[in-house]
């Protein structure tokens, strides 16, 4: 048998879809399908919101109609409440999508005598579902009925068949419930909903207040356990997993100038991607600011929108400090292209301020956002929080895409950004300060950017009244040297190399005179032997000459003998064929 | 006293009844049967009860607010009472139909 065969969709449990950003990517798929599901939490952590949110979706999103039982608001006042969130409830209830039902009991006007059932919420309840073919329930908050009906025992009896009943119906149902002292719900409606339970929280630590979402138990289905932080914003109810936010955005390569012409040739000659997320971490003062400066003010230029975050100073400040090294931000703010938001997160909340943010960058459409500084966010010991939350804002703006500059103070030299967020980071860029001689310079290095060829140099970062200047650094046997230090030692550099050249020439001058002088001890030499040779030919002849008179000689001497002339024929014909040949 | 005064008009005027009942369970049979016999005993020519079937009508069910079947509502005279059950226990209806004092309640079994 296959034992690995992966399970088809078919086989897992099936889910119906909440439509609420993040929490089907947890529970894999939403809560389930025709089973009731409990919400529980104390007051005020959104479980009216996170119920009607999964209704209005239904009736929008999903084509599956819903019904609303609200045990404690009227119809009218949950209508208004989701307002705000941009629902128009009396247009849904109007197309048949939607029914609200408000379950009102007055404990004073009832009298109780003798054995009932609650058959009449049933009646209710399915002509509700019937009415508009509903596929989703909700149930807020049914343990009100405890404070309403005297009888608890004929109330748990009830609702045990109330969830039965639910799931027979096969409706997706959502119950509510109020946190109890040491339990889920106060009534224990934790013991008849036993497919989900998701817990709501709303806690406030260091003055700030986060919501969280657990999701306690949900049978058969693989699930999220941890604490997710989910925030409640102007388009609703949204939990953050930390994995959740799209990985599947598009991704441009369209690359963008950083407005420092230097900095584009480090980063393989273009710039920045666009759509990417860019960190510029370092201490104070190292100029951190100036590069986002450089980097709006050259989107700007070229006509893109960009939305500035600034958390610590005031657009005023910003843009007088850039005026000083020679960027005039003042007069994209007049043409509309660069917007400040200038508030303090402290002000709001992390969530808040996530809101403000989301609904900033929905209003104004910038290409570029500018968060300055990232660090601000942290507040006491809230890196956890700030960590997620800093996640889920960089992931809404690269699926938009927007390509983010971030800076961040760094509290040592030590490259650490305080909260660990490196992973989301496509190009990081850290400034440091080089204390050398009694001088602080600048430096600059790019310590990682994805995709592209990048540089590995270390630059001299300067703030002059033109902009943004990278120099090349001095890197001698001294180690790296910067500012006054580099031009001294560039000057010293010089002079030594000056005399290296005159030198290398002097030997070349003496090397050219040898060579002359060598090449006329040669020619003079040659004239000699060439004199010599002549000398010696001629004398060779006149060697051979008289040698073959002297023979000749002998020769007519023997004839004029008349003798010795058979023996010495060969010797003679020799001596002939030599004068012959001479 | 409110009480006194409600119990004085209770003793005069026309009783509008209205007893809401989910089908022919043992509880709608009972409470039907009960009702009858309270109203005659009680509320003799002054009366008129309706018995509606919360199936055949389910939307009155929303109208009138009903959760639990039985339930009699008192419509006339003010002020409206919801009593729900199988109206066996007959001091606490006429309690909630106003004909009796809430504290004697417990005296007649």
């Amino acid at each position: 048998m296959d034992t690995q065969k992966i399970p088809s969709p078919t086989l897992t449990l099936p889910k119906s879809l909440t439509g609420i950003q993040g929490l089907d990517e947890i529970t894999g798929g939403g809560i389930p399908k025709g089973r009731p599901t409990l919400v529980c939490g104390s007051a005020g952590c959104g479980k009216t919101l996170f119920a009607m949110e999964f209704l209005v979706h239904g009736a929008m999103l999903y084509d599956e109609p819903g019904v609303f039982f609200a045990f404690e608001e009227t119809e009218k006042d949950l209508a208004i409440n989701v307002v705000s969130l941009g629902y128009d409830l009396d247009k849904l209830v109007a197309e048949k999508k939607i029914v609200l039902d408000h379950i009102h009991i007055e404990r004073k006007e009832i009298e109780e005598t003798g054995e009932y059932d609650l058959e009449g919420l049933f009646i209710r309840l399915n002509y509700a579902i019937d009415s508009i073919g509903a596929k989703r329930v909700v149930l807020d908050t049914i343990e009100t009925l405890f404070s309403g009906l005297p009888n608890p025992l004929i109330l748990r009896s009830e609702l045990r068949r109330l969830f039965r009943w639910l799931k027979e119906k096969g409706v997706t149902a959502i119950v509510t419930g109020e946190r109890g002292e040491g339990t889920l719900t106060r009534q224990g409606l934790e013991e008849y909903v036993s497919d989900c339970v998701i817990v709501l929280d709303h806690r406030v630590t260091e003055q700030s207040s986060t919501r969280r979402l657990r999701i306690v138990k949900y049978r058969g289905s693989t699930h999220g356990t941890n604490e997710y932080p989910f925030i409640i914003e102007e388009n609703g109810f949204s939990v953050l997993p930390i994995t959740s936010i799209g990985l599947d955005h598009t991704v441009l390569s369209e690359r963008i100038s950083s407005g420092i012409p230097r900095l584009d040739t480090m980063l393989d000659n273009k710039g920045y991607y666009r759509g990417s997320i860019v960190l510029v971490s370092g201490t104070a003062g190292v100029g951190k600011s100036s590069l986002a400066a450089c980097f709006s003010d050259a989107a700007c230029a070229r006509g893109e929108q960009v939305l500035y975050f600034a958390l610590e100073e005031s657009p005023q400040q910003i843009m007088r400090n850039m005026r000083s090294i020679g960027i005039d931000l003042d007069q994209w703010e007049k043409r509309g292209l660069l917007m400040f938001h200038a508030k303090r997160p402290t002000f709001y909340g992390l969530e808040s301020y996530l809101t403000a943010m989301h609904k900033a960058v929905n209003d104004f459409k910038p290409r570029v956002v500018v968060i300055d500084p990232l660090s601000s966010f942290i507040i006491g010991t809230n890196q956890f929080e700030a960590k997620s939350m800093i996640m889920r804002m960089v992931d809404f703006l690269k699926i938009n895409p927007i390509t983010v500059f971030m800076t961040h103070l760094t509290t040592g030299v030590n490259d650490f950004t305080g909260i660990d967020i490196s992973s989301l980071i496509d190009t990081w860029l850290l400034l440091r300060d080089i204390e050398i001689g009694g001088e602080r310079n600048r430096g600059m290095y790019i310590l990682k950017s994805r995709g592209m060829a990048h540089s590995n140099q270390i630059r001299e970062f300067r703030l002059t009244e033109h902009g943004v200047e990278l120099l090349d650094v001095y890197v001698g046997p001294e180690g790296v040297l910067t500012g006054s230090s580099r031009i001294t030692k560039e000057a010293q550099e010089k002079a030594g190399q000056l005399l290296r050249s005159q030198e290398i020439e002097n030997k070349q001058l003496a090397l050219e005179r040898k060579r002359k002088a060598i090449n006329a001890q040669i020619d003079f030499l040659k004239a000699e032997f060439d004199a010599e040779e002549v000398e010696t030919l001629n004398d060779i002849e006149l060697n051979k000459l008289r040698e073959n008179l002297l023979l000749q000689d002998r020769i007519d001497m023997a004839r004029n003998r008349k003798g010795d002339i058979i023996t010495n024929k060969n010797s003679i014909n020799k001596a002939r064929g030599n004068i012959a040949k001479s | 006293m409110a009480f006194e005064k409600a119990i004085e008009i209770a003793e005069s005027a026309n009783y509008l009844l209205r007893l809401y009942v989910a089908g022919t369970t043992p509880y709608s049979v009972r409470a039907i049967a009960n009702i009858k016999l309270i109203c005659e005993e009680y509320l003799q020519d002054r009366y008129e009860l309706e018995v509606v079937d919360l199936y055949k009508n389910p939307t009155l069910a929303k109208g009138e607010q009903i959760i639990a079947a039985p339930t009699l509502i008192k419509r006339l005279p003010l002020p409206l009472h919801r009593i729900i059950g199988d109206l066996s226990v007959v001091d606490r209806v006429l309690v909630g139909l106003d004909l009796r004092k809430a504290k004697n309640s417990n005296l007649v079994k």
